[in-house]
This record gives structure tokens, sequence and C-alpha cells, in this order.
């Protein structure tokens, strides 16, 4: 089994405000998603979800807020899971909670060093 | 000490297995035994008494041989068949059987004696004298079993092996019980023992060298394996009602003894102990009059142990009182709610608690609980596609899983379902359980 990394990407402003009971609802199918995953045996590690807010440390050695929120596919989160080969793993990004909001799932095979 | 102790075992065991409940708040009132007869009773003080001595008679005085406190034990038990069956039983036989077991130390040190001054090594501490003496108090009671269990559950041996001498050494079981919870055969449990014992000796574990940081190193795997014991009780191959239950009441009883003990009560303990109340609790419920297993929603609920569900709901609060989290604290909260029938999203909780019980620990059981706890939430059709994802085609719990799911809309597929179920598992109970599905659904088949 080879390892891969998903990376979730959605634009924030498409993402609606929720209320206390619609987070918990989100979350609830967030880990119904991966432990379907898990069902499977596929899953890696769960991950997890990023705040908004990032910096970006750049060459010249200046530090500057991430202007993240403000582009159109922010990295919202991620998951490893472990499949035969790519396409297996693009798969089981198959439900992603994230498709709901409009967003999409990158899936990168993991080249260990 | 000519006698080897798993035949006095079997000869002391012949009678009856006996299911206990006071096994874990142990009884010590003189005359307490005046209800049962002779025949039920030594096997009775056998199964709770046996482990006790050998555990006291080894740790209190280092012995390097747990055979050489099994053989004490053992002879202590034939000497309580043959002065009983004369004499009558004593008012209090437990006090009898510790008295007689600590004479018989003495005689072994006696008659060891100029042996072991020719030749040192007999004793790990050579300058114990037995009259300085040990009581068979409540404390050393625990306190040398709960070294026995660390000694026991090692885990330079497998998790077969350490099942086997814990049901051994800290149970009493004979090899001819043990094999016959496995289904396997003596020979295989023989070699098992062996070799574990072998193991045992060479890496020379003593508790008492044990510090606070390594106990508690250890206790994982000590966890482990007496929820593999208990677990091997609950779901085990033999038909044997009365095994079963005895499997499952020993490892509470183990637990139960870590509580006792303030390094060992973490709360991964109490989780486990609750866990395990909550599942005893359905021990008579959960089959019938056949042996045949009745799944919890046919249950008869008036014969849940509500004694035990008490003593679970104790311990999972315990559980969570301080930090610390395991899957035993998610196990055991599943096992909460199917004792709380009335809860309307009570298999939403399940479903949530199955997710993250799998993303702690994969295991194909665990999937196909989850599976089952989800199909209940969103429907049998999207459970069947959630099953159908899981890639266990040769497990026969996923067919049955699936024939279950199907049984109210299309009956050819489930009868289906549960002949794949038959073909993929070796259990008697369950090839039965399953044949009698099957022929339900036909004739409900035919009559539509």
């Amino acid at each position: 089994m080879k390892e891969f990394l998903m990376v979730f990407r959605v634009d924030y402003k498409t993402m609606p405000k929720a209320s206390p009971e619609e987070m918990q609802a989100t979350t609830q199918k967030w880990m119904n998603w991966v432990a379907g995953i898990a069902a499977k045996g596929n899953l890696s590690d769960r991950g997890n979800r990023l705040m908004g807010t990032g910096k970006v440390f750049k060459s010249d050695g200046s530090i500057s807020d991430g202007p993240y929120t403000e582009i159109k596919e922010s990295i919202v989160g991620y998951t490893l899971v472990k499949a035969t080969s790519l396409e297996e793993a693009a798969k089981l990004a198959n439900g992603c909670p994230i498709l709901s909001f409009g967003g999409n799932v990158e899936i990168r095979e993991i080249n260990v060093l | 000490m000519a006698v080897p102790s798993y035949r006095l075992v079997a000869m002391l065991r012949l009678g009856k297995l006996m299911f206990y409940n006071h096994l874990l708040w142990p009884l010590h009132i003189a005359g307490a035994f005046n209800f049962m007869q002779q025949d039920e009773l030594i096997p009775h003080l056998f199964r709770t008494e046996y482990s006790k001595i050998v555990a006291v008679l080894y740790h209190s005085y280092c012995l390097k041989e747990i055979e050489t406190a099994e053989d004490i034990a053992s002879e202590t038990f034939l000497k309580a068949t043959e002065i009983w069956s004369i004499k009558g039983v004593p008012e209090n036989p437990i006090a009898w059987l510790y008295t007689v077991a600590k004479n018989k130390l003495k005689d072994y040190f006696k008659h060891n004696n100029i042996f072991e001054k020719q030749i040192k090594g007999t004793l790990r501490i050579s300058d114990i004298e037995p009259e300085h003496g040990f009581e068979f108090s409540k404390q050393n009671i625990t306190d040398s079993q709960l070294a026995m269990i660390f000694s026991v559950c090692n885990p330079s041996n497998s998790t077969e092996s350490q099942i086997c001498l814990a049901l051994q050494i800290l149970c009493g079981f004979s090899v001819e019980e043990i094999a016959n919870a496995f289904l396997t055969k003596s020979e295989t449990v023989k070699k098992r023992l062996h070799r574990a014992r072998v193991n045992l000796r060479n890496g020379n574990f003593q508790i008492s060298t044990l510090g606070e940081v390594k106990i508690k190193e250890r206790l994982a795997a000590v966890l482990k394996t007496l929820y593999l014991l208990f677990n091997e009780g609950y779901f085990s191959k033999t038909s044997s009602q009365l095994i079963r239950k005895d499997l499952c009441l020993e490892a509470l009883r183990l637990t139960f003894i870590l509580t006792e003990n303030s390094i060992t009560n973490t709360t991964e303990t109490n989780a486990l102990l609750a866990l395990m109340c909550y599942q005893s609790s359905r021990l008579d419920a959960r089959t019938d009059d056949n042996g045949e297993v009745v799944l919890l929603a046919d249950q008869d609920r008036s014969l849940w142990d509500q004694e035990l569900i008490d003593k679970g709901n104790h311990y999972l609060v315990t559980a969570y009182e301080s930090n610390g989290f395991s899957k035993y604290h998610l196990e055991a909260t599943i096992a909460y709610w199917h004792t709380t029938p009335t809860d309307t999203n009570k298999w939403d909780h399940i479903l949530q608690l199955y997710n993250q019980l799998l993303l702690i620990e994969y295991s194909p059981i665990t999937a196909l609980n989850r599976t089952f706890a989800f199909a209940m939430v969103h429907g049998n059709e999207k459970g069947i596609q959630e099953a159908g994802r899981l890639g266990l085609n040769s497990n026969s719990q996923y067919y049955s899983l699936l024939a279950y799911l199907y049984s109210d809309t299309d009956m050819d597929k489930s009868i289906h379902y549960y002949e794949q179920a038959i073909k993929f598992t070796k259990s008697s109970n369950e090839i039965q359980a399953f044949t009698r599905e099957i022929k339900r659904l036909s004739e409900k088949k035919n009559k539509s």
C-alpha cells in the first residue's frame, strides 16, 4: 500500500456562516466520511482542519500575513490515506463533505524521503 | 510434589463449572458455604482460592518457580478432599486452606533446607524465614495477585500464550478447559503454556523490582490481555455457556483487582471494567436455551443484570472523571448506549462512537459494527452501499450483515448472503443461526 495526501480546498466566501448546530452537523459529516475510509482499512491519519489565517516566510526573510481567505482555493484541511494506486486513492475522495461546499480534493502520492 | 498440578486441577474440577457473581466482591464469612454440598464446595473453592494461594506463596516467598507454589496449592486441595470427606467441612474452609498451605510451605522449606545449603539458588532471596510468616490478608492476596497479573501478561509471550497462561495461573483453568474454550487440542495448549513458562523463567521477571514507571508502561499490555481474555469468553467459539461465563467473570475479577491499587487504577482500567460490566450484564440474555445467540434487539431485557449495569455506570463515570481517553472509553460508552433502550438518538451516538473507534484502531469487526450503526441511522439502502465498500469478502460476519440489511427488501439476495456466511464460518452456533434465518426467509417467500 502506498500513502497519499488529500488536500481539501474551498473558497471561503462561498462557505455559509453556520450556527453551532450546523457546525456540529458538518463535523459529524466529516467524521462519517473519514470513518468510512477507516472502515475500509484505507486510513493512515485522519489529519486535521486548518485555521483560516496564516503567515508566509519568504526567501528574503520577511514574514507576511497570508491573504488566504481572499483567494479562491484556500487549503482548509488534510487527511492521509493508503491505497494500492493513485486511482484507488482518488476514488476514496467520493462523498467528501468539502464537495458540497463547491470545494475540491487534491490527491498526491507521498514520495517518502 | 509427585502429582503434576494440571492433573490435580482436572481431578478437582470434574464437577460442574459454576457461575458466581460474588467472585468480584469476595465473601470471607465463616460458615457462608454451609448451603453447598462438599462435591460442589471444593471445585468452587478451587476456582476462587487456588490462584490466590499460588500468588501469595509465590510472591511472599519469592519462590523461584511458579510451579513450586502451584504444587503446594494443589496438594492443599488434595488434602482438603481427603480430610473433609472423613471429618466433614470445617467451619471456615478458606482459613483452613490457608493454614494448610502455610504449613505445607514450611514443610517444603524444612525438606529443602539441607539441599538449599548445598546448592544455592532454590530461593531467589535465601535469607527469608518462613516462620516470620506472611498472612493471607486481604491486602496481601490483592497485592500478590496483582503482581501475578503483571508477571503473566508478559509482552515477550504471544497474546495467545499470555491468555493461556492467565487462564491457568490466574484463573485455575485446566489444560482441557483451556483447549475447550479455544477449540484447540490439549497438546497445542500444553505446548503454548510450556513455551510461555520457559519465557517467564528466562525473563526472570519480578514485580518487586518494578517501579511505578515500569508498571505504568506495562499496564497497557496487561489491559489488552484482560480485554482479549474477556472477548475470548464473550465471543467464544465454544458452545458451552458455562465456560463463556467463567472466562468473562475471570477477566472481570482480574480487572477489578487492578482498580484496587492506586498505580494501576487508571481511567483506562476503569473504562475497561465498565465495558466488561455492561457486556456481562447481558450474558444470560445473549443465548437462548439451545445455546444460540440472541441479537441485542431480540433479547429479554428482564434477564439483564441490573446490578452489573449499575457497576458499569459507576466505573464509566469514574473513567471520565480524570484526564485520559482510550478505545476502552469508546467501547464502554457504546455498551452504555446499548443498555439505554429508550433514547431516540441512541444510534446517532453509537455511530459517532464507532467512527472515533475506527480512527483509533481499525478492525474488521469494528468496521462491520460501524456499518450496522450507519444503517440504523441512514437506512438499510445506504447501509448496503457502505457495506459494499468494506472489502471483507471472506468474512462470514460481513455476509450476515448484508443478509440482514437485505432481509426486508430482497429475500433472494438475503438468502444468498446467508449461504455465503455459512461458507465462511467454522462456528457451529453461527451455522445454526444462519440456517434458521434461511429457513424463515424461505417460508416467508413461499407464503407471499
